[in-house]
């Protein structure tokens, strides 16, 4: 790829011939579509910046802790989560498909998307690349309590297991159960409870003594 | 289409490993790579379903070898070739020889937020709703050779509508190129033992989002 000048700094670095190829081919094609004015690089950095800054599982883990310390919230968001979690106000819009769904001890959910990546961006950021391998999407639908097994998770054995499979473009998070001795609570302290793992369902949130 | 892509319920690929303090991206060039494919999609350039058939097109061992955003950058050139965005010489040298076609908007800063949301995907429905929540559903026994959200392992297969999420564009339309064709959306809930046989775990239900033109009153 000589004489490839690109006026975009990457930074970056070599992890060998095949991801070089790779880094080399994505230029090449950012290059294109720029010079063919479909797409502005600045506009680019500012949808990294805020995936890697801004969209992330802390905006699920405040919209969680407002629905354990707020039941009018809490029953807004299971009627109507993209409503509930507009109402916020402050985080970045949401679709117009998102679900919550509540674990309670007789239920615990868990969500995947078997056919490919479907995951509620808005409020966990960026799926992990575990969610999206093939382990994950195959055993999710048929062995969901082995999955939990490979996460340190031990459901009860009565506890019905729901696992809901993001097949069209309905986004689901989890709403896990409000870990015992948190009453009082502010929804600030509640929030450092809650995992992105426990929205996704193949967690649980933080028992108190882990956060001090 | 069957591929590769529609793995629920294979066995084989080993345990779920979770990767300690992982970082949004693992290199940059997987910040650009869904950058692009956000700002192209807000373009109008194509849909989701038209990435999503463009990835479950390619073979099976590279749809299994190479990393998730390789996927999508593997896709995206596809889509990119084949639309006529770019030519194969382009996309080789890294650099545009003609104009570029029009598309009917471009993501710069001031629309980063509206880049940011999701689409709809509400169209108009074409007809009533035909399920209510509780009815029982057999989901058909289709094998299209094109992109389509029925998994195998739900196929021809009993459960019970629990939900209605109103009527969206079809995405076995949409990635076939003939339009939104706006379909009824459901959750539809499978017995355990339905889907994996009487030796399933009873305390297992598994749901799929099912599209109306999937089931038939059962």
């Amino acid at each position: 790829m000589a004489g490839h000048d690109h006026d975009h700094d990457h930074h970056d670095h070599d992890h060998g011939s095949e991801l070089s190829e790779t880094q080399l081919r994505v230029r090449a094609l950012e290059t294109v579509l720029t010079e063919k004015g479909y797409i502005d690089p600045a506009a680019l950095d500012a949808i990294v910046e805020a995936y890697e800054t801004r969209i992330g599982p802390r905006n699920g883990a405040v919209v969680v802790a407002r629905a354990w310390n707020d039941p009018a919230f809490k029953k807004a968001l299971l009627d109507d989560a993209t409503k509930a979690v507009a109402s916020m106000g402050h985080m970045s819009r949401v679709g117009d498909h998102l679900v919550a769904v509540e674990n309670t001890p007789q239920r615990h959910n868990m969500i995947v998307c078997t056919l490919c990546s479907c995951y509620p961006w808005e409020v966990l950021g960026l799926p992990p690349v575990w969610y999206k391998s093939a382990p994950y999407r195959s055993r999710a639908v048929k062995d969901p309590r082995g999955v939990l097994a490979d996460c340190g998770i031990s459901l009860p054995k009565d506890t019905e297991v729901r696992v809901w499979d993001s097949t069209a473009e309905t986004r689901f998070i989890v709403l896990p159960m409000r870990p015992a001795g948190t009453e009082g609570w502010s929804e600030e302290r509640l929030a450092d409870l809650v995992t992105r793992d426990s929205m996704i369902g193949t967690g649980l949130p933080k028992s108190p003594a882990e956060v001090k | 289409m069957d591929g590769v892509h529609d793995m629920g319920g294979m066995d084989g690929f080993g345990k779920v490993e979770v990767e300690p303090n992982e970082p949004v991206f693992h290199a940059p060039w997987e910040g650009r790579v869904l950058a692009m494919q956000r700002a192209m999609g807000y373009a109008g350039a194509w849909h989701i379903d038209h990435s999503r058939f463009a990835q479950e097109r390619l073979p099976p061992a590279t749809y299994l070898s190479v990393s998730y955003y390789q996927r999508w950058a593997l896709a995206m050139e596809s889509n990119v070739l084949e639309r006529g965005y770019a030519s194969p010489d382009e996309l080789k040298a890294g650099h545009a020889q003609t104009a570029g076609k029009n598309l009917p908007r471009k993501m710069s800063l001031a629309t980063i937020g509206a880049g940011l949301c999701r689409n709809s995907f509400y169209r108009t429905p074409q007809g009533p709703q035909k399920f209510q929540p509780g009815d029982r559903v057999r989901t058909r026994n289709i094998h299209p050779a094109s992109h389509t959200r029925l998994p195998r392992y739900a196929r021809d297969k009993i459960g019970v509508v629990e939900r209605c999420h109103g009527c969206h564009m079809f995405p076995d339309s949409v990635a076939a190129n003939l339009g939104d064709d706006p379909q009824w959306l459901y959750t539809v809930v499978f017995e355990s033992r339905e889907l994996w046989g009487p030796e399933a775990d009873p305390t297992l239900k598994i749901s799929i989002d099912a599209f109306e033109p999937y089931l038939d009153p059962a």
